[in-house]
């Protein structure tokens, strides 16, 4: 107050709206300390204190997903965790659901190419009510009959509505052209018809037998807590938590072979008013050496607002509400995709200003600003990535998951900012290699199929909904 | 004012099964005052991380739009990102991403808003960019700026409507809640020839009638000093001049008297209904009833709906109960997609029942609790978040908006907490007869 009153009194200016203010010196971001803790049975505990508000994030992560999938049995990592909360303990799903809702807490089952976990948000007073809780689910899951029933159909009927949506149609169609129908990655973490329709109580006992074990697992703690008040509650509930077998080990998916050249799917959806498209190939790994160049080099491509894909399909030309592109980095190669949804008489013009983008990011050189800006883009708004407990906990999963070094956090701003013009633009020549991409396109055929040939992009292949998905 | 004192009494009640420890007040400190424009200005100071909110509310939404402009509002949202006279096109995003901030706008009935989260040293740029297309947007506007944004708004909508499954449902909802010429009766997303046909100078009558700062709030949210940011809100904005006084919309009377049934084909494999009711609008007596009773009927396994169609009998494949609340009122509805082998009739037999069961009795006292303490963790979550849609700024101005006075936290729960059983059953009773509503019915598309 009294220093304001001492210095030049902003008020009394009239605003200099010539250039944009000059920005003060970048806030230091203060990291959470993560306390490192161990149960007696070994299960790995990490806490990190927050105490803005009185709620308390729990997470149990388990290094297993849809990566681990036994062969033949596409889903089974997924349906396992959805049927945590189907019946545990001595609780059938609706005394699970009842309990939970009435401590005001939330408690997700979920599960990932690369992890599974079980998620609980309570207000602190309550913890001690809702750790049973978790710890029943985790450890103690029924897999009752007819719940397992229950949910194949809800999930053989969202596959169903599936395909009656483009925009869930299109990235479906897109992972099995690059990866095909073998490989882990063709097909989604939920499995395909065939596969759900095969999967029994066995095969979930089994992959929660395997997987779900203390050596395998990590309990994440973030919230208004105290670890020395905390800790003992959380040796009462998972302390006993005993391995009960030797731990399944971790065998990443093969890498799969990159697509070999490029062709165009077609995949006809009569009277669409748009169409979706997808274009691109094997990416990357989470491991690859190059991910801050990569990041940064997607987020000039189509990974931020003025990225030049949306700058293009929809600031220029208005073909599209939005258009980005992403690398899904997971424990092995994962796909890189640039997508849209555009017009469907703009259909070609779309997929040649895809190609233009594509092919500019190696050969037309990453100016400076757009560099700074990338750049500033990711590192400067990083702190916003800690702000809620929910929030924490997944950056603190991240690091669990993808198995990276204690002060990646602490590292992360200085990594991005010393990501050189250079060493992206390398990065585009090795990993963006638009001649050899693969393109789906789901839209209205009788419409699109002409122009689309007249790109003369290379083969194009024209299927049905369900050809291109395997049905 | 009158509102908020009266929820003061209900949240001195005594509550039945609460947990022992009381849970601390909710409780957002705030500073407010009005420039000279009349722009209204809110600070709130949270330093958790190094970030801080810009929310500016345009306190105009589709409603204020007249037929054969319809979607204008929402349009008109998407130019204001386009530059103004010291930030050249495309410059809004370009200054704010390299500066680390995430920005965006969104347009509904009632309200248009806009946050900008940055850094805590960037705060003057967003105070730049907010003001400068306040004070100074139609300098920069022309023509082919319009026809830009006329084509990407047009594809939102191709994208959210259109091309999307049961998509033209909830136009053709309101159409049929709603009598003609009433401002909800039409889309916020607009109509396909209402965006063809708006016009430049469409652009210019609305900034000038609607977008002055004596039709706006500012919230300026996060790690932030109180007297310098009072300070940086009066530099900037201060010098934009005062607007005309904003008419209040006057719409038509909304009553339903009969059950207005139609059915829509759509590209879909599975047929859905929609049941839709008109309610008491945001925050008047009935509208918290409802909306725990929306709980009660579709929130968790254990709700009424959920529990019969999705759990027990498996006829439906989902369905949701929802309150959507407007100053001008609210609807309430009801929506399931049917199994495959499964009709709509089937589900529409069931929920009536629920319905029914409702009126002729209240709900159980611990139905009623499991939903008030997750409306009550809920708000204690979205303490958490300062900026976004979800945060806490966009909040502050969510209740001044509504006229309750910015840190209505606190009462707003109470409005919640303090719903017994037998107001439930009262709403349900009062509010969704089987005999004036709505039901649409989406059936598949014959197959060609």
């Amino acid at each position: 107050m009294f220093l304001a009153a001492f210095s030049a009194p902003v008020w009394a200016q009239a605003p200099d709206r010539s250039r944009p203010p000059a920005l003060a010196p970048t806030p230091q971001l203060d990291l959470p300390a993560i306390q490192k803790r161990a149960l007696s049975n070994g299960l790995a505990v990490w806490l990190v204190e927050s105490h803005e508000v009185p709620i308390v994030q729990v997470n149990m992560v388990l290094r297993a997903g849809a990566g681990d999938d036994p062969a033949g049995k596409f889903g089974a990592a997924s349906l396992t965790a959805a049927m945590l909360d189907e019946g545990a303990g001595s609780r059938s799903a609706l005394e699970i659901a009842d309990a939970v809702e009435f401590l005001g807490a939330g408690l997700t089952t979920t599960s990932s190419f690369d992890s599974s976990a079980v998620r609980l948000n309570v207000p602190v007073e309550r913890l001690r009510d809702a750790l049973p809780l978790l710890a029943d689910v985790t450890l103690r899951p029924t897999f009752p009959a007819m719940e397992l029933e229950r949910l194949r159909q809800e999930r053989l009927t969202a596959l169903l509505q599936a395909r009656d949506d483009p925009a869930s149609i299109a990235p479906m169609a897109f992972s099995r052209v690059v990866f095909g129908a073998m490989h882990r990655y063709g097909t989604g973490a939920v499995g395909t018809e065939g596969s759900i329709k095969a999967l029994s109580i066995g095969d979930l006992t089994s992959f929660h037998a395997a997987h779900y074990q203390p050596a395998n697992a990590v309990l994440v703690v973030v919230g208004d807590i105290k670890p020395d008040a905390v800790l003992p509650e959380l040796e009462k509930q998972f302390g006993g938590w005993k391995a009960s077998a030797a731990p399944a080990r971790r065998t990443p998916v093969p890498a799969a072979p990159q697509v070999a050249r490029g062709g165009i799917y077609i995949v006809d959806k009569p009277e669409a008013e748009q169409s979706q498209i997808r274009v691109g190939w094997v990416g990357v790994p989470r491991s690859t050496p190059d991910y801050f160049p990569l990041i940064v080099l997607n987020t000039i491509l189509g990974g931020s607002f003025t990225s030049r894909l949306n700058q293009n399909l929809r600031e220029e030309h208005g073909y599209a509400y939005g258009a980005g592109s992403s690398f899904d980095m997971r424990l092995s190669a994962g796909p890189f995709v640039a997508a849209a949804g555009v017009q469907t008489d703009k259909t070609a013009e779309s997929v040649r200003e895809f190609f233009n983008e594509l092919t500019k990011i190696s050969t037309e050189p990453i100016g400076a600003d757009e560099m700074a800006k990338a750049k500033n883009y990711i590192a400067l708004g990083f702190p916003a990535e800690f702000e809620s407990s929910a929030d924490l906990s997944r950056q603190l999963e991240e690091l669990i998951v993808y198995q990276l070094p204690d002060d990646y956090y602490e590292r992360y701003i200085a990594n991005v900012q010393g990501v050189t013009a250079d060493a992206s633009q390398k990065m585009a020549k090795t990993h963006i290699q638009p001649s050899r991409f693969a393109v789906v396109v789901v839209g209205d055929r009788k419409v699109i199929e002409a122009g689309i040939r007249a790109l003369n992009l290379g083969p194009v292949t024209v299927m049905s909904v369900e050809q291109a998905l395997g049905l | 004012m009158r509102v908020a004192a009266a929820l003061l009494l209900f949240s001195l009640c005594v509550l039945p099964m609460r947990a022992q420890t009381p849970a601390p007040l909710l409780s957002v400190p705030y500073t407010q005052f009005t420039l000279a424009n009349g722009l209204t200005v809110i600070l709130h100071r949270d330093t958790t991380v190094p970030v801080v909110s810009v929310n500016m509310w345009y306190h105009v939404g589709s409603a204020n739009e007249r037929p054969g402009r319809t979607g204008f509002a929402h349009l008109f949202e998407h130019l204001m990102f386009e530059g103004s006279k010291n930030v050249e096109e495309g410059q809004f995003d370009i200054l704010l991403e390299a500066a680390g901030a995430s920005n965006n706008g969104s347009t509904d009935l009632d309200r248009t808003n806009y946050f900008i989260d940055l850094p805590a040293n960037a705060l003057e740029l967003a105070l730049f960019l907010e003001s400068d297309r306040m004070g100074y947007l139609l300098d920069t506007m022309s023509p082919a700026r319009v026809d830009g944004q006329r084509d990407v708004v047009k594809n939102e909508r191709r994208q959210s409507y259109e091309n999307r499954p049961y998509g033209m449902a909830s136009i053709e909802i309101d159409k049929m809640l709603w009598p003609p010429g009433h401002p909800y009766s039409w889309p916020t997303i607009g109509y396909m020839e209402d965006l063809t046909a708006a016009s430049h100078e469409d652009v210019v009558n609305f900034f000038k009638t609607y977008y002055a700062p004596n039709n706006a709030s500012l919230v300026i949210a996060g790690d932030i000093d109180i007297t310098r940011t009072r300070a940086l809100a009066e530099k900037w904005f201060g010098e934009i001049p005062r607007g005309p006084t904003v008419m209040p919309v006057a719409p038509p009377a909304a009553i339903l008297t009969e059950v207005k049934r139609q059915t829509l084909t759509d590209q879909v494999r599975l047929p859905r209904l929609y049941l839709a009711w008109l309610t008491p609008r945001a925050y008047a007596p009935g509208a918290a009833a409802l909306d725990v009773a929306a709980s009660i009927l579709s929130e968790g396994k254990n709700s009424r709906l959920y529990s019969r169609l999705v759990y027990e009998t498996q006829i439906a494949q989902d369905v949701a109960a929802f309150q959507a609340s407007g100053a001008l009122g609210s609807s309430f509805q009801i929506i399931a997609t049917a199994r495959p082998g499964h009709t709509v009739a089937e589900i529409q037999k069931i929920i009536d029942e629920e319905l029914e069961k409702l009126r002729r009795t209240p709900p159980e006292a611990r139905e009623v609790q499991r939903v008030r303490n997750q409306i009550e963790a809920a708000f204690y979550r979205g303490m958490e978040r300062v900026g976004g849609f979800g945060g806490k700024a966009n909040q502050l101005n969510a209740y001044y908006f509504a006229g309750a006075g910015p840190d209505y936290f606190a009462e707003d729960l109470a409005r919640y907490t303090s719903i017994a059983p037998d107001d439930v059953q009262a709403a349900v009773l009062r509010w969704l007869p089987t005999d004036r509503r709505v039901e649409l019915i989406v059936e598949p598309e014959a197959q060609k």
